[in-house]
């Protein structure tokens, strides 16, 4: 028996090696399979790898852009401008759907049988529709259901919603530069103002509103700009114009088109159900014991909440809200279902078509992909460990 | 000012309750009259106030009978579901207002206004949903492109599949193990080949003909049989303490978890046939049950993760002790307990393959919703997609609904048993 054994850890090592080397093995050989595949391929088609092709013009439009583009611009720009529109939808989406997503969760567990059940259907029946099919009800049959250009829905005459998109005035800033200095400046004051309002607490036990302060801040600071730093806003207020005697086009102001709204309220609206739920998990999980030992040393409702439950409910609700977030990033990519021009419609759909560059292309567009998802995960990352429980 | 005289107590306790409900009774036919009727009974007041009658009605009958404590069931009952503060009372009648409002118009749509009957979009006489529409397509709905004198073929093969699941509920535990490795491993095989055909006198299907609500269907349980155990295997592999197959895992589990389902379809249609040999075709279907087993794959590996490390370390240690290798360790004793523990998270990663089957419409293959979209952009059927989407959606809802009721009543009985 002592000799089995023995014999069993002197082979340790080797059995160890085997299966690693035979992994190596296959993954260099299916590596080398397909490299050879692909080259002879690519040299049937008279291609060759590379990514010179990113520089090149490249002569198609987009319909969507946050900068500066059109058919004279380079591959790269194309991809840059997917790119922004992908972030774009992206964060409107995180945006809405957290704030939806709270807002349920918390009806969810409210006193009030309606409230309670109408925020339990909201989630069942958003959360067991394909998203695609969500983002096809709005962008075909719901958004098309809206007035022609003529006939636009009028929000007070400053704003105009119709089938070819939503008219919203344009901010026209002067001085906008020093505006944005005002708000940096606003939030360094209160970094600032919290520590000093910590140390206080921690030295002589003094409360100091500091959330009072800083909304005085943050608000007051720019204001101020106005009146003395040579700051104005003004608004440019789309107008109907007549092309001729049928066509109508709103001129001016910022138009959100269709396709944004629509993949937008789709993304919001289902990450909402999966957010609402993380919520209401987050609040239940605090156990009943630290509400009543908070309300028992004489703390408010308000306070409760704020010092008590919140912090300990975030740390149950951030690991899962930061997946959703990831989700609702990736799952923005359904946008090539209605051609609204994110980084796949326009990169991996338009750009492959002409340059039939697959491997470069399709690389790029999944490594962007990656490097979205993984920054996103290391800064929840860092907040989770901010917000988690530090043991002494 | 003493407000005390509003505040119900028992004394005046049935005044109050008159008083109160005559005020909400008038707060209900206020909104009823001018949502139906399109009359307003407070149109002498100004247009704001009279917006908001209904409103203040309410909010001051339910005010009125609020109390602590009545001793009438009834009245204690709504006074803690829907009443016990100002806000709630906002909330309730808020919620109660929409209802009234929004849901005789959607049932009138759904149900009143809509036509049934005919075979054409002129059919469609009513203001309501035409699901004339819906009827007339419902064959492609279900079997996508697939030749009508051929569908029996579908309906045998999930009639079959059916059957025996039900039976595997029925049979003796002995035989149970037998029907699963039957359905598992044989049935796929013999349902694939009944539906494409090409051998035993059955006409060849191409898949491209395949589609609707079936095709659904084959590709999840497909995908569903086979990132089984290779999301197992990474699992392992992820757990493993040799550096190779660990990092590999983590590599191929964090790469597809890291980019979304679209692309990697995209990827199978696109770039996969570059690294094949020059000729060789791959079917579109089986591409793409390749790429969505993969994907799935690793989010599976990541819940049976979550199963091997929720096991305590005991029974990995009393397994070593009874002188087990790692293979019978975990095939014996660690995995049939980490499965069961990870049961809901299954459910839930299939739930999330089912929702994801319509994307399957990025490399030309068009099960439900993708039918939808054909359907409607048909010159004869222009107009429709609202029915289209809305049927669409309530089917997927359904599936899905009951898939996640069945998996939160297993996670509900798993716990009960531990």
């Amino acid at each position: 028996m002592n000799f089995k054994n023995l014999k069993l850890n002197l082979s340790n090592k080797n059995k160890d090696l085997i299966p690693q080397i035979l992994t190596v093995l296959f993954l260099i050989l299916v590596v080398i399979y397909f490299t050879i595949n692909a080259q002879s391929n690519m040299g049937n088609r008279g291609i060759s790898f590379g990514f010179g092709f990113l520089s090149q013009e490249s002569s198609f439009d987009i319909t969507f852009s946050l900068i500066d583009y059109d058919g004279s611009h380079t591959y790269a720009r194309a991809f840059l401008v997917g790119l922004l529109n992908t972030i774009l939808v992206s964060a409107i989406g995180i945006f809405f759907a957290t704030i939806l997503g709270v807002t349920i969760g918390i009806a969810r567990l409210s006193q009030n049988y309606l409230v309670a059940k109408s925020a339990e259907w909201y989630v069942e029946i958003f959360r067991n529709i394909p998203l695609i099919l969500q983002i096809f009800f709005w962008y075909f049959a719901a958004l098309r259901a809206l007035p022609l250009t003529v006939d636009s829905i009028n929000f007070y005459d400053i704003s105009f919603l119709n089938v070819k998109g939503w008219y919203v005035p344009k901010f026209v800033w002067t001085n906008f530069s020093i505006f944005i200095y005002s708000i940096i400046f606003a939030f360094i004051l209160i970094y600032f103002l919290a520590k000093y309002a910590q140390n206080q607490r921690d030295k002589f036990g003094k409360q100091i509103p500091t959330l009072y302060i800083s909304i005085l801040l943050i608000i007051g600071l720019p204001f101020l700009t106005f009146l003395i730093g040579g700051v104005s806003l003004s608004f440019e207020i789309p107008e109907l114009t007549q092309l001729s005697k049928t066509v109508y086009v709103y001129r001016g102001g910022v138009s959100i088109i269709p396709e944004l709204i629509s993949l937008a309220l789709a993304l919001s609206m289902y990450t909402a159900t999966f957010i609402a739920e993380n919520v209401r998990a987050g609040i239940l999980g605090v156990s009943k014991g630290q509400k009543e030992a908070a309300a028992s040393i004489g703390l408010t409702k308000g306070q409760i909440l704020k010092l008590v439950v919140m912090p300990q409910a975030l740390r149950i609700i951030i690991p899962p809200t930061t997946n959703q977030y990831l989700n609702l990033t990736k799952n923005s990519s359904l946008a090539a279902a209605i051609a609204y021009p994110d980084i796949v419609l326009v990169f991996a759909g338009t750009a492959l078509m002409q340059t039939g560059r697959a491997i470069e292309i399709i690389s790029i567009t999944m490594l962007t992909y990656l490097s979205l998802s993984l920054s996103i995960s290391v800064f929840m990352n860092w907040y989770n460990k901010k917000m988690a429980i530090k043991e002494k | 000012m003493n407000l005390s005289i509003l505040k119900a107590d028992k004394k005046n306790l049935n005044t109050f309750i008159t008083i109160g409900s005559v005020l909400i009774f008038i707060g209900l036919i206020d909104i009823i009259l001018s949502s139906f009727l399109s009359t307003n009974i407070t149109a002498f007041l100004p247009d704001k106030i009279s917006y908001l009658t209904p409103l203040l009605f309410g909010l001051f009958g339910l005010y009125l009978i609020r109390i602590e404590f009545s001793g009438n069931k009834l009245l204690d009952k709504v006074n803690t579901n829907f009443n016990s503060s100002n806000f709630n009372a906002l909330l309730t009648l808020l919620v109660i207002f929409a209802l009234i409002k929004y849901i005789p118009p959607l049932l009138n749509w759904f149900v009143f206004d809509a036509n049934f009957a005919g075979n054409t979009k002129e059919d469609c006489t009513g203001d309501g949903a035409c699901w004339v529409f819906v009827k007339v397509w419902l064959n492609r709905f279900v079997y996508g492109l697939y030749p009508d004198t051929e569908q029996w073929r579908i309906n045998t093969a999930f009639l079959t599949l059916f059957l025996l699941v039900g039976a595997s509920f029925f049979v003796p535990q002995r035989y149970k193990k037998y029907i699963i490795i039957f359905l598992l491993f044989v049935y796929p095989i013999i349902g694939l080949k009944l539906i494409s055909g090409g051998d035993f006198g059955l006409k060849y299907v191409e898949t491209g003909a395949w589609g609707g609500l079936s095709l659904t269907f084959i590709v999840s349980a497909f995908a569903l049989i086979l990132c089984f155990p290779i999301g197992t295997i990474l699992a392992l592999g992820r757990r493993s303490k040799l550096p190779a197959i660990r990092y590999t895992s983590i590599g191929f589990i964090e790469l597809w978890r890291g980019v979304p389902l679209i692309t990697v379809l995209f990827m199978s249609a696109v770039m996969f046939p570059m690294f094949l040999p020059d000729g060789t075709y791959v079917d579109k279907l089986i591409r793409v049950l390749i790429a969505i087993t993969l994907f799935e794959a690793a989010y599976m590996a990541e819940v049976v993760r979550g199963g091997l490390q929720a096991l305590p370390k005991g029974q990995y240690e009393a397994a070593k002790s009874l002188g087990m290798g790692y293979w019978k360790m975990h095939f014996l004793i660690i995995l049939p307990q980490a499965l069961k523990l990870v049961i809901p998270g299954i459910a839930n990663t299939f739930l999330a393959l089912v929702k994801d089957t319509p994307l399957i419409f990025v490399v030309g293959l068009l099960e439900l919703a993708g039918m939808v979209n054909l359907a409607k952009t048909n010159p004869k059927w222009l107009g429709m997609a609202m029915e289209g989407y809305v049927f669409a959606g309530l089917v997927f809802w359904v599936i899905c609904y009951v898939m996640s009721r069945y998996s939160q009543n297993l996670e509900k009985k798993l716990k009960t048993e531990r």
